[in-house]
């Protein structure tokens, strides 16, 4: 056994390829499935032989523009972040496939096919054949990590953005994968000023983008990025299957078990985008049917334009959610006219997900809830989605809507007379990525809107990723702390107050206070700082009192603590028709307290 | 050699854990593994599943009716998750009440111990005495001392222990 040959999750993989070939520059904002790369890069830069810049960026946008700059200064780089974050980053993505880099750069873009924690499935492929951007689509974590060295180098022969595009079952798949030396580039910064590149005016554009083109075109017949064929012995004739990403692993178990495995032409496409012209004129010559799978839009199938190919375009494939396992089985059975399978029970969904018990944000939400029964509860990307358990969550669109909602809400309304209370909650980390602008755009715009910022002092949802009015950055590094209360207050807000949530008198006194000031004439935007650390640190468990919460028999099984407050760890005995306390995960916060309307939840100090 | 398995719990249970155990083994051996876990917003207190797959595989993800083994540290989840499993596939399951499957009160077992989350260990122990995993009991006391933080292994191998004897 060699000793190289670690474990590691597809994420982990791709950070350490990142390390191995050389990166020095690697900028990201976590976000489910693509979080652990940069933590790995972060974990593992003592591998690194030459210096490394990580940074966790204030949102998408700016870690592009971080890495692009790393590369205009001849240096690796990598930008990673979420499907959904490269929106956020499309303004310099676009431009950048004009433009190109030098030093060779990456964007790795991990897409949610499910969606599994995501607010869609869109295709970072299609992305890419719009944007005019190349982009590989790694079957495994093992092959994401062989990968990266060589799109460094295609990234740097045609000196091009490239994408890397892992699935949610890459990123979060464990595989023995290799680890290699970490190359030494002997790169010094060195940019090379050419304002008709890197300041390209509309003059200089068509000819950058007809550049673009005939790179595109070389591109597409780079050898060692063709379609791989696993020949067959023919007992299919003129039929092939087309797979990309997982859905081509997920394909090559199922013809295995099936015992397919070589009676049918199989390829891989390992690049999407661009897709080799004479790839589809091979197919067209030498196959009266095709099979195109693929995750999640019909990227492959739309270039490949094949009269007999069948796929999601045709109806053949499902065109939503991911192809897992059995549903290919089923389109391989249709495709192939094998036996279908054993039709499916319907799919049970099992627990839903909840605020951990003692999360600060449940304690808010209820109050939230309690203040403002009639209120109108903008939301956004975060734990405290899960709001919505409590009914203090209406609407949840993407990083820093919140805001804006509200202040929509607000002028909808307004418009017709009174007005609900709206109530907006952001956490601290979407506050700072997209929160900001929205909150100077309602106060400018006169909207009456109270917003709660969750601060929980750290990036929760993804694993707890620094924040910036925490002092520290990527790897625990010391740094400037920027306060929430004064860019509240520069945003020309002058309702400002900062309760602990834990506190539900205080807090709720509060809220009616924003409401007073809001409906006030002289009012406006009132934001109120919801501050307690995330429950999942352990430091903030060990700095806060537990106490044994019981309940007692006055309790008359009225449900309210179970649905209103609805905390994992408290449970309705349906036999004896009480609530009980699972004490294996009541960490006895007290915060249920106040929720029983017969004072049934006591707590006993235990030290 | 092949085998499928699955664990199935709620997020916070350390199934995450008991899978890297489990796969952390395979690559002790030096046989190939894949392993798929939830991550992200259903690790909050939701259903969660890990699949397992040793041998020449090259998905991590298991086809209704193909897993030999499930490992539910989550009761209520027999129904969400059972279909998983083949009709001679072996299922060990922490719960109080009597059941289907193996059982084992292997959260009781954690709390005597000190530490709930442990019971992931404890089944597993409970498992691998009835032989129906690839890997033996040193070699997952190998993988938990390579997994577990510093300060809680002797914790871990005692959970691990108690299942053996469960």
């Amino acid at each position: 056994m060699s000793e190289k040959v670690k474990l590691l999750m597809g994420n982990e993989a791709v950070g350490q390829g990142l390390i191995e070939a050389g990166c020095q520059i690697a900028a990201a904002y976590p976000g489910t499935p693509s979080t652990e790369i940069l933590q790995t890069v972060i974990d593992s830069r003592d591998r690194a032989i030459e210096p490394l810049h990580v940074e966790w960026s204030i949102n998408e946008k700016i870690a592009f523009e971080v890495a692009l700059a790393g590369s205009y200064s001849g240096k690796r780089s990598v930008a990673v972040m979420k499907q959904v974050g490269l929106n956020v980053a499309a303004d310099p993505f676009m431009r950048t496939a004009y433009i190109g880099v030098k030093g060779g750069m990456l964007t790795i873009v991990a897409d949610d096919p499910g969606p599994h924690s995501s607010q869609n499935e869109q295709d970072t492929r299609l992305f890419c054949l719009q944007g005019r951007v190349p982009v590989i689509d790694p079957a495994s974590p093992a092959e994401a990590k062989v990968l990266i060295p060589a799109a460094f180098e295609l990234s740097e022969k045609y000196e091009l953005n490239i994408v890397l595009r892992p699935t949610t079952r890459i990123c979060h798949s464990r595989q023995n994968v290799t680890l290699g030396e970490p190359l030494k580039l002997g790169r010094s910064a060195d940019f090379q000023r050419d304002p008709t590149r890197w300041a390209a005016t509309p003059a200089f554009l068509p000819a950058l983008h007809r550049k673009l083109n005939a790179n595109l075109e070389k591109i597409a017949q780079e050898p060692d990025w063709q379609p791989r064929l696993t020949p067959s012995d023919n007992s299919q004739p003129r039929t092939a299957l087309v797979a990309s990403g997982i859905v081509f692993s997920n394909l090559v178990d199922l013809l295995d078990e099936l015992g397919l495995t070589g009676k049918i032409d199989l390829y891989q496409v390992l690049m999407p985008y661009p897709l080799n012209p004479s790839f589809s004129e091979t197919l067209k010559r030498d196959y009266d049917r095709v099979l195109v799978l693929e995750e999640t839009y019909p990227v492959i199938e739309l270039q490949l334009a094949h009269p007999g190919a069948v796929g999601k375009q045709t109806g053949h494939v499902p065109r939503e959610g991911e192809l897992l396992p059995d549903i290919l089985h089923q389109v391989l059975a249709d495709f192939l006219n094998l036996d279908q399978p054993v039709a499916l029970p319907d799919e049970r969904r099992g627990q839903r997900p909840s605020l951990c018990p003692g999360c600060p944000h449940r304690a808010a939400f209820y109050s939230i809830k309690k203040c403002f029964p009639q209120g109108i509860f903008p939301s956004d990307i975060g734990c405290y989605t899960l709001g919505m358990n409590l009914g203090a969550v209406n609407t949840v669109h993407c990083m820093g809507a919140c805001i804006s909602q509200g202040a929509g809400f607000y002028q909808a309304y307004a418009q017709d007379g009174d007005f609900p209370t709206v109530v907006v909650t952001i956490g601290d980390s979407t506050f700072f990525h997209a929160g900001i602008p929205a909150l100077v755009n309602a106060v400018v715009q006169q909207a009456r809107i109270i917003v709660v910022i969750l601060d929980n002092a750290t990036t929760a949802m993804t694993g707890g990723q620094p924040v910036p009015h925490m002092g520290i950055a990527a790897g625990g590094k010391p740094t400037k702390s920027i306060a929430i209360e004064q860019l509240v207050k520069a945003s020309g807000v002058e309702f400002l107050e900062t309760c602990d949530p834990y506190d539900n008198e205080q807090f709720e006194k509060l809220l009616q206070q924003a409401d007073d000031y809001i409906r006030s004439p002289e009012g406006g935007v009132a934001v109120l700082i919801s501050r307690h650390g995330c429950i999942m640190d352990p430091s903030v468990r060990k700095s806060q009192e537990a106490t044994l919460i019981q309940i007692n028999d006055k309790c008359i099984g009225c449900r309210k603590c179970t649905n209103a407050f609805e905390c994992p760890a408290l449970i309705f005995d349906e036999q004896n028709k009480v609530a009980l306390i699972d004490q294996d995960r009541c960490i006895g916060c007290g915060t249920c307290i106040p929720v029983c309307p017969v004072d049934a939840i006591i707590k006993e100090k235990n030290g | 050699m092949k085998q499928q398995i699955i664990v199935s719990g709620i997020g916070g249970q350390g199934v995450l854990f008991l899978t890297r155990v489990i796969a952390q083994v395979a690559v002790n051996r030096g046989i190939p593994v894949l392993t798929s876990e939830t991550h992200g917003m259903a690790q909050r207190g939701g259903t969660v599943l890990s699949t397992i797959k040793i041998g020449n595989f090259a998905s991590p993800l298991i086809r209704a009716g193909q897993a030999d083994i499930g490992l539910l540290l989550w009761d209520a989840n027999l129904p969400v998750h059972k279909g998983l499993l083949k009709e001679n596939g072996k299922l060990f399951i922490s719960a109080e009440q009597t059941g289907e499957g193996e059982r084992i009160d292997a959260a009781g077992i954690a709390r005597l111990i000190g530490n709930p989350v442990l019971s992931n260990l404890v089944l597993l122990g409970f498992a691998v005495k009835r032989q129906a995993l690839f890997c033996t009991s040193e070699e997952c006391e190998k993988a938990i001392r390579q997994l577990a933080p510093q300060k809680f292994v002797e914790q871990n191998l005692e959970a691990f222990k108690q299942g053996l004897n469960g």
